[in-house]
């Protein structure tokens, strides 16, 4: 990721589902800045929705613990970092696989990684088992 | 949500009012189970026109009650959805089995 930014945000949230909404209009409305069409803001809206929601989900489970989200602006793009520090992902290549989910129980449909993929210009994963997982995104603008 | 059941035509329509993420749809879920076990409606509406976000999470609240109705010899329909939400059902590849539908009937 570049360091050459103009603008940056950090929120840190606590893994609770009331907070998915919150997460993902903060994130837009810090990227609405740059003056963006209703399709881009939607996309970053989904993107952070889905990531969020992976770690309530998954890194935390049942437990409660610190989501960090980041954002930083360039004037043609936007960096978004989501992270958590809960249990990681085994496997990042079989997570990202749609329609695979660990979580059928909950309705999930597998789709999360495969949406942040599709909505935004770059996706990439890290992630250690036992310490968390962090998800790069970035979105540039033409 | 805004639930209304015809009995004379046996539909079931429920009109979402609210952003469907992982948060709204547990929510949404639980009340859509109960009033479908409750009518045994012929046929289900999701009526999305007030609907401005949805996210993965939406796919799978569809599927499940999906495949309730089914079970219980019903079909599920939805209607009025925006650019952004036809494009993530797209994605799942459901509307393969359910219809859309973008007129009052």
């Amino acid at each position: 990721m570049q360091e050459c930014y103009e603008n940056k945000m950090e929120l840190k949230i606590l893994s609770k589902s009331s907070n998915e909404s919150f997460a993902r209009v903060a994130v837009a409305a810090f990227a609405s800045q740059l003056d963006l069409n209703i399709e881009d803001l939607a996309d970053i809206k989904t993107a952070v929705s889905e990531a969020v929601t992976n770690c309530i989900i998954h890194a935390y489970d049942t437990a409660e613990g610190i989501i960090t989200i980041e954002a930083r602006l360039t004037n043609n793009s936007l960096e978004i970092e989501v992270s958590d520090r809960g249990k990681g992902i085994e496997n990042i290549e079989l997570a990202k696989e749609p329609l695979y989910t660990t979580k059928p129980d909950l309705e999930r449909s597998g789709m999360g990684f495969t949406i942040m993929d599709s909505f935004m210009d770059e996706l990439k994963v890290e992630s250690i088992v036992g310490l968390g997982t962090k998800v790069s995104m970035k979105k540039i603008f033409v | 949500m805004d639930v209304n059941y015809d009995n004379n035509e046996k539909i079931l329509t429920f009109k979402l009012t609210e952003e469907i993420d992982h948060h709204t749809t547990e929510i949404i879920r639980r009340r859509a189970d109960y009033e479908i076990q409750r009518h045994i409606p012929r046929k289900a509406i999701f009526d999305f026109s007030s609907v401005s976000f949805m996210d993965s999470a939406g796919i799978g609240m569809i599927i499940g009650r999906y495949k309730l109705l089914s079970m219980l010899g019903g079909t599920l329909e939805i209607k009025n959805v925006s650019p952004s939400v036809e494009r993530i059902l797209k994605m799942s590849g459901i509307l393969k089995i359910i219809n859309i539908y973008s007129k009052e009937e």
